[in-house]
Parts: C-alpha cells; structure tokens; sequence
C-alpha cells in the first residue's frame, strides 16, 4: 500500500464530479485528496488525486477512470518529475505574547506567510509540498492546543525539465 | 439546416433514424409529450407492460434476442425509479438500452417537485452513462450519443433524463449521423502482437483450455470459435453467460464452469495448463477462491472491456480485443494440436461423474428440461433466477438454432418471465421457452398482461417445488435445515421448527392454473412424469400465452457444488 498520484482530464459537465468521486467511494478505493478546477480549455476540468492503494488495486483504478464516458485523459503522476503543491490555511488560538513570537519564528523557518494576526490568534498561509504541510501542521499540534486547519489537497503539474521538480513520492512522506 | 421543431418530435426522429421499431413505456406525468408524439407514429410499436420493472426487463430480452438497442421510456419520480433493477442488470450482463425518463421542468428540479428523484444520481454507478438535458438545443447530440455508447464497445445501458420543457421546447431539428465524444473510444483493433504471443503460449500447451464467457454471445462470433475449436481440437469450458457460444453436443464441449459447473469442466479448468478466456469477468462464481484458481495454467484473456483485465485474476497475456475480431485473426494461424490424451483424460472425469439427477423421488428438473430439448429443435430459452436456472444451465442442451437468455451478472429474480415476452416480441416467430420458479414468477406475474396483450405467446414452465430453493439448499446443506423465509407455503400456524414439506402443509398459492386463466391464457398442471410431454405438445398447439406449473421433487438440490469462496475442485457432488 502507498500513495499514488493521478492527473485527470474531465468534461467540465454537471456531474462529472458526483461521478469521479462515487467510483471511489463505490468501489472502497482509498482516496486520500481530490482537487478539481478548469483548465486553459473551459470545457475540461482537471482534477489531482491521490490515492492509497497497492499495484493491483491502482491498476484497477486507472482502468475504471479510463472508461468513463467523461473522462478524456488519465496520467499516472507517480513516477514522472512534477511539480506539486498544496495551500494550507493553519490558524492558532489562545496565543500568549510568548506563542506569538514563536509563531512567527515558525513562520520564517517554514518560509511561510503570516497574513493575519489578532489579539490572541495568528493566521499562517502555506503554500508547500503536503509533505512540509504535514511537518507544519505536527510541530504546531505539539506546541499549541487550539489550532484550526484548512488544507485544500495538493494540486501537481508536470515538470518542463526533469532536472527540477521531483517525483510524487518525494513530496510524500 | 433542419427546420426547428419541439423536442419531443425530435426525440420520435431520432427513434426513427436509428431504425427503432419497437419502444417498452410506461406512461406519466412528464412523458405525456412524448408519447402523444409516437400517437402519430404507426411505424413504431409501443409495448405498455404492467410494472417498470417487467417493461425494462421486457426491453432487455428483446435486446438480448435481437441484438438491437433496446428503448425504455419511463416517467420520472417512481417511474423512473422502478427501472433501477433493470439498469444494474443490463449493466452487468451488457445489454444495449436507452431508458428515457421524464424530468419536472427544468425550473423545478431541486425543489423536491412532484414525482421528482435525481435519477441520473441514483444510477451512476449502473449505467455506462447517464445525463439530465439541460438544454434544447443538445437534445439532439445526446440522443445519438446514447444510442453509440449503448451499443458500441462493451455495450451497456444509457440512461436520459428529459424533463418536461426540453420535451415542448423548440430548437434545431438536426439529429446528427455521427457524434465524436473525446473521452469514449471503444476499443475497435486487436494488438497483433499480443495476441500472437498467446496464442504461441497456447500452441505449446500440453493440457490448452478455452474458457468462453457471454462475450462471444454478444459479439456474435458463435461460427469463429467453432471453427477454432475443431481446428485446434481444444476443449472448451464456458460460464452461465457463455452458454450456446458453441453447441452443447460439440465432442470438444466439456460444459459449463463455475459454483454449480459440470465436475469435469471445473477439474479441466484446475487441470489445465494453459487456459485462453474470452470475453469473460472471471466473476467469483467462476474462479471461487482465487487462489486456487487454476493453479497450474497460464492464463491469457481476451476481454473488449481493459477494466475486466487482470482485475481478478490476474492473467499473463492481456489482450484488449473484440471477441469476433480476435477469433478472426486467431482462425487465420490455427493448426491442430496434439489434445488426445487430455481430452481422453477429460472424457474420464465426465464419465466419473456425469451430471445426471436421481430418478427414483418423483418428477426431477432433468425429466423435463431433457423433454423441453426433445420438443423444441429451435428457440429462446429464457430463465428467472435460482435453481432452475442452473438446472437450466445444466441440462438444456443448445445448437445454432437456439438462444439462451438469463440473468447472469446481478441474478435478478423476476427477470425471466418479462425478458421472455420481450424477446418473444423481437423475436414472434420463434418459439420462446420461460423456466422460471414459482418465486421469481410471482415477482412480475402481472406481465401476463402484458404478454395477452401483445399476443407474446410464451411458453412458461414454473418449476414450482415450493420453495425459494436457491436459498433453501443452502440451509439444507449449511444451516442444519432451518428453513427460514424460503418456504413459500408457510403460514401463521405452521410450526416454528418445521424440517420440511409433510402432509399438513397448507396448500400453495396462487394456483397458477387458476391466475393464468384468469387473464386469459393457457393454465396446465403437471404433477408426474408421464404428464410432461402431453402438457408441452399441448403448449405448442395454444394460441395464447402457456403457464404450465410442474410440481417438481420438493427437496431437490442443483448438484454439483462449490460453496461459496471454496476452490471450484472443492465439489459437492451427493
């Protein structure tokens, strides 16, 4: 079992969604993100997906997407050079004087955005590899008790030169 | 340019142009449109069944005896929900539909309208596709598409939802020859290479096996795998599906595999060393536990569906193919191979345990389904689900001029009787046989209206042993005979812990003799072998539709078999 990535091109139709998704759920895949949004053409939306599953299963699954009236196209991500990212929101509350400086020290080491800040909250916006996000949003459980997490899956595009960007995996732990 | 006109009118051009002569509907609220539209059109029959449910399964019978599309209107909210059944059915078992439902009008979807459902929602995972039209002016498009996905590649049901205002609404006439969809490209080569590749593999088998799904019934390529198999002498196992892909009587036809397969067939498919599937899922009832699934065989599947590939057995030569156009290319390198002693071998395990059914404990399934091969030299045998179907799948022996119709993929109860008047509509001059049990009849007996009233004189042979006896075998053989829910006798004063049928036993109902007559057809009852013969000879001679009841061995079971999740070696045979 690992985690695998797809890129798929899909009719940007009423349903097609519904349609994506219940495939997964139907068949007791398990998809760990989805992510969807048009594409240069209106008419296609394209979608990243990551999913947890062994050779066989994965297999499987890009067959089922394959046959799909709506689908157009499917790419396996897994092994090719890509550069992928995901937008994370992470809020921490009840912040002391102190929490906040550390907050911000966090920040600069992450090379992440502080864009908001209260009396006692203060807003980080991440736009890492879901492998850093995760990293951020463990050392915050371990030093803060109230945070809240907004994280939007991570969308990937293929690389122009193999020689930047990497592949899935390294953006997984 | 076409002139503009109203959907429904280009929704009877578009019946029109893909050459529809027969539509199943139902009617209601939000198809009045369009059946006022077929009002005009004598060129199109129209076939009102009783139930939904009956009118899909009417529909897929005439697909399945014809070959053609079959065309479903329905109206929305419990019409449309009704053919549920019928969509995971046809789905299963590849069968070309297009069911039309009716939609409320566009500006009401969503607001819990009358008789509204999310129809398209509830079926997606059942239907190859399925769309609302949200716009006149696609209505034309959509309809052609429909008709192309259904019966092109892997064939399947279509599913569009019409609502009401798209149905009166005008827009462009044009109802296109073709459709381009950028993301549906049916398989339509086969991969020379690969398919050399297996059929080197198969060439040096020592113990070759076919294993035949419904694939090869669907493409039609019946003559090419006989012609394959006489010219190689290779043996050929077949599921419930694959049935009459190659003649019964064929020396080379070992018979069917599976859960309730022939003992020779499944030690074959255990045996074998080299096994070349066509057109086959390799579904649980054929491999029971993978593992065990034939051990000793490379396996090389030729499927036209890439999904049905090494999704459960995972095989060593993949080949995306047609059925008729692999057989094709297969028949142009074919040569005799050395299979004497493997069919030798074969032969032994048939003579070892044949199937045959005791003949000592009253009238048997085998009596008649033996006498329904003597009395019928062509025809469509259509059965319900349950143990006459696999007694069907036993003993009814097939040739070129006969069909065999069954729900193999979902095994819907209730399927049988409709999907015989259906087919007997596709197909009038031929006889059409129905074996069904006494359960799955009383789940769409109300089509015996429907079968009056289209004059679909189908013969109906209910095995009736009074039971649900699928089920009831089970707790026979695995639930120490506590026949719970199965005894279809069984009334409030019955004992709780009843073993089996005695001589207190409440009488059955309905007496079908009596319900047959009551629409107007025919009603014969046969309780003893000798009875058999002049009950079907009498059958032949009705100018209505037959309902004839056998009152078969209560207790019979369908021998052999695997239970479920075991090796198929693993057989239940006494």
């Amino acid at each position: 079992m690992k985690n695998r990535w797809i890129a798929l091109y899909v009719e940007n139709q009423v349903g097609v969604l519904a349609k994506v998704s219940g495939l997964f759920s139907g068949k007791a895949y398990n998809l760990q993100s989805l992510t969807v949004g048009t594409t240069e053409d209106e008419t296609v939306s394209r979608m990243t997906i990551c999913v947890t599953s062994d050779d066989i299963t994965f297999e499987q699954i890009k067959k089922q997407l394959n046959r799909m009236v709506e689908v157009i196209k499917v790419i396996d991500l897994t092994d090719m050079p890509i550069h992928m990212k995901e937008i994370l929101f992470a809020k921490v509350k009840d912040c002391t004087v102190a929490d906040k400086a550390e907050l911000f020290q966090i920040a600069q080491v992450f090379h992440v955005e502080v864009s908001d800040i209260g009396k006692d909250s203060v807003l980080l916006e991440c736009k890492m590899t879901e492998r850093r996000n995760n990293e951020l949003i463990d050392l915050l459980r371990s030093k803060f008790k109230h945070i809240e997490i907004v994280r939007g899956g991570a969308v990937a595009i293929e690389s122009i030169s193999t020689s930047c960007g990497g592949r899935a995996e390294y953006f997984w732990k | 340019m076409a002139m503009d006109m109203t959907g429904r009118k280009l929704f009877v051009k578009a019946l029109l142009e893909e050459q529809v002569d027969t539509v199943f509907a139902y009617p209601g609220g939000m198809v009045t449109d369009i059946l006022d539209e077929l009002y005009k059109h004598e060129e199109i029959e129209l076939v009102l069944p009783r139930h939904e449910q009956g009118l899909i399964h009417e529909a897929e019978g005439y697909s399945r005896a014809t070959g053609k599309v079959g065309v479903c209107i329905v109206t929305s909210g419990p019409g449309a929900t009704n053919i549920i059944t019928g969509l995971a059915d046809a789905h299963y078992d590849s069968i070309p539909l297009v069911c039309i439902t009716g939609q409320v009008p566009l500006n009401l979807i969503g607001n819990d309208a009358f008789q509204e459902v999310d129809i398209v929602g509830m079926t997606r995972s059942i239907t190859k596709y399925g769309v609302t039209v949200q716009d006149r002016k696609d209505l034309g498009k959509i309809l052609k598409m429909a008709f192309h996905i259904a019966r092109t590649g892997r064939p399947g049901p279509v599913l569009i939802d019409l609502p009401k205002d798209i149905q009166t609404a005008s827009g462009p006439g044009e109802y296109p020859q073709s459709v381009f969809i950028r993301g549906y490209k049916p398989n339509e080569s086969v991969h020379i290479g690969q398919l050399k590749k297996g059929y080197k593999l198969l060439k040096s088998a020592k113990k070759p096996l076919f294993l035949v799904g419904g694939g090869v019934n669907i493409a039609k390529a019946n003559d090419k795998l006989l012609q394959l198999v006489e010219r190689t002498k290779i043996p050929v196992v077949t599921t419930v599906m694959g049935k009459g892909a190659i003649p019964d009587d064929n020396p080379y036809y070992i018979g069917n595999s599976g859960m309730h397969g022939r003992y020779a067939a499944n030690i074959a498919v255990g045996q074998c060393d080299v096994l070349f599937s066509i057109g086959t899922r390799f579904n649980d009832r054929i491999t029971g536990d993978l593992n065990e699934f034939a051990p000793n065989a490379q396996i090389i599947h030729v499927d036209i569906d890439t999904a049905s590939i090494s999704r459960n057995v995972v095989v060593d030569v993949p080949i995306v193919a047609d059925a008729n156009l692999a057989l094709d290319k297969l028949l142009e390198w074919a040569e005799p191979q050395k299979t004497e002693e493997w069919l030798e071998q074969i032969q032994e395990w048939n003579q070892k345990n044949p199937l045959e059914m005791r003949r000592d404990k009253g009238m048997t399934p085998q009596m008649i389904l033996e006498q329904i091969n003597q009395q019928f030299s062509e025809g469509i045998i259509v059965t319900d689900v349950g143990q006459h179907q696999m007694w069907a799948t036993q003993y009814i022996e097939l040739n070129a001029d006969k069909q065999f119709i069954t729900s193999g993929g979902l095994g819907t109860m209730g399927f049988g009787f409709p999907a015989a008047i259906g087919a007997k509509i596709g197909c009038p001059d031929q006889s059409v046989i129905c074996i069904s049990g006494d359960g799955g009849m009383q789940m769409n007996i109300q089509e015996l209206a429907t079968a009056m009233a289209q004059e679909a004189n189908v013969i109906v042979c209910i095995f009736n042993n009074y039971y649900l006896g699928m089920v009831r075998q089970m707790q026979q053989l695995f639930y120490g005979k506590r026949y719970e829910a199965t005894c279809l006798r069984r009334r409030k004063g019955c004992p709780k812990d009843c073993k089996g049928p005695g001589t207190a036993c409440p009488p059955y109902e309905p007496d079908f003799v009596k319900l047959a007559e009551s629409y107007g057809a025919c009603g014969i009852r046969v309780t003893k072998e000798e009875e058999i013969v002049p009950a079907l000879e009498k059958a032949k001679q009705c100018k209505t539709p037959v309902l004839i009841e056998f009152l078969i061995a209560t207790e019979e079971i369908v021998l052999p078999m695997v239970k479920g999740g075991n090796p198929m070696t693993e057989m239940i045979l006494k």
